[in-house]
């Protein structure tokens, strides 16, 4: 499926915006990216499994928090580092 | 042993990155690497370099993401991320598992471990790397200690930035031994490489407590190993300045030798790292709803020579008057050059040093960002 990554992260995908992960699930896809851009994951997901506090996933450009999401290769996954701070 | 050339490195973790300056081998021309900061834009808690094995670590974390630790075997040209950077275990029944916010403190392990590194986060919590930085686990024996809510508290009890682990210290005398302050929580110590802890607080005040002589619930600001003399250590708490008396294991004030209308509280304190009774602190101003700026906006630094017992006040070269700004606990270091070079950042960006061991300061840098930290090394 296709993700959009926000610029906070684009160090890991050598400047990429737009790439690629497959799976299952949201949490599948997420591992799926991790495997390609090593370290990329835990800068999004906590070690409990949660989302961190100021990234928001959107899946077709709905907000999802379940990362048991199921997922189909045509989704588009959307991370946004959400605004904060001044 | 004290290095005559005296080739020094500085490490200034900030706000917006990391910077790395460095001198001629008389310290009197430096130069700053690079155009831009390392990990631009990124907050650089901590940045330590391990002498026995030339690694660099650096605690970073970005507005927005989770927090890291980088590292650097080419003194800073290459940076590359921990595999695992620290994080707690993961709860898997329904109750609280915690999450690292950011990586506050990072320290190198002992002399004859030359790949150990120890980390501590916010909020409080202790990592140990046995590969030079490169993957981290959890000293799950504080961790996950049955008193750690009883001895740490809740959010509440925090202080203003966040619960923190920080003033790590590996004994030099015993690669077991260590000594953790957390704020708030206190000192703590483990002799087995941290599979037990107990508290060692008694002698030390705290005025923000309803038992004065509470075993635990303390602030250390920062705690320091002497790296030469067995048994000796330094604290700068919230609530003093104090050495630790190992014949009762009983903290003992010698801020109240500092001028009465000084006082002694602030955040660092640094050792001289072979006379065992030489140290710097620089005072803040801790009254009323805390200020946490220079006294009077005269800023100084105090030395004493005597393990406390006197203090010399230490300003000249810098401003005498209107210098609103702070020391943070991590932003005191000194080099290990024969006359020892004292080195602080400040909480409005400047990077100052004396070359004489206090008496004379000079401005290294001006309008970084925030300091977060300041390590000195001599080549």
């Amino acid at each position: 499926m296709k993700v959009l990554l926000p610029t906070p992260l684009v160090d890991y995908t050598a400047g990429k915006r737009e790439v690629t992960a497959a799976g299952a699930t949201l949490d599948a896809a997420l591992v799926d990216l991790d495997q390609q851009y090593p370290g990329i994951r835990f800068r999004m997901i906590d070690e409990q499994q949660q989302v961190r506090a100021h990234i928001k996933l959107f899946v077709n450009r709905e907000l999802e928090r379940n990362l048991q999401r199921l997922l189909d290769p045509s989704d588009e996954l959307l991370v946004v580092a959400a605004l904060s701070g001044g | 042993m004290a290095k005559k050339a005296s080739r020094t490195t500085v490490l200034v973790g900030t706000r917006k990155g990391l910077f790395v300056l460095s001198s001629d081998q008389k310290r009197e021309k430096w130069k700053v690497h690079g155009a831009m900061p390392h990990f631009f834009g990124q907050v650089v808690n901590h940045a330590v370099l391990n002498p026995a094995t030339g690694t660099i670590l650096a605690a970073s974390k970005a507005g927005h993401l989770g927090p890291t630790v980088f590292r650097s075997t080419d003194m800073g040209k290459n940076w590359k991320e921990a595999a695992t950077p620290p994080a707690f275990p993961k709860r898997d029944d329904a109750g609280y598992g915690w999450s690292v916010n950011h990586v506050f403190w990072l320290t190198c392990g002992h002399a004859t471990e030359p790949g150990v590194w120890y980390a501590g986060t916010s909020p409080h919590g202790l990592f140990r790397s046995e590969d030079d930085g490169v993957t981290w686990s959890s000293v799950d024996g504080l961790n996950l200690h049955p008193d750690r809510l009883k001895w740490l508290g809740g959010p509440q009890e925090a202080p203003p930035d966040g619960a923190i682990l920080h003033s790590i210290n590996v004994d030099p005398f015993d690669a077991g031994h260590l000594m953790v302050g957390m704020s708030s929580g206190g000192v703590f110590e483990s002799y087995d490489r941290g599979a037990t802890w107990k508290p060692i607080n008694r002698g030390c005040a705290a005025d923000f407590l309803p038992d004065p002589n509470a075993e635990y619930g303390h602030d250390p600001h920062c705690v320091r190993m002497h790296p030469t003399v067995q048994g000796l250590v330094y604290q700068q708490n919230h609530c003093g300045i104090y050495w630790l008396d190992r014949t009762q294991d009983r903290w003992l004030r010698i801020g109240d030798n500092m001028p009465k209308e000084i006082g002694d509280i602030g955040f660092p304190v640094a050792l001289h790292p072979r006379d065992p009774s030489t140290l710097w602190v620089f005072p803040m101003d801790g009254t009323s709803v805390w200020p946490r700026v220079s006294i009077g906006g005269k800023p100084a630094v105090y030395r004493s020579r005597d393990g406390g017992e006197t203090w010399k006040r230490l300003a000249k070269g810098l401003p005498a008057a209107h210098g609103w700004f702070t020391v943070k606990r991590q932003c005191m270091s000194v080099d290990q050059g024969e006359q020892v070079g004292v080195f602080f950042g400040t909480t409005n960006g400047e990077v100052w040093a004396s070359f004489d061991e206090g008496d004379q300061w000079h401005c290294l840098m001006l309008h970084l960002p925030q300091i977060c930290s300041v390590e000195a090394y001599t080549w």
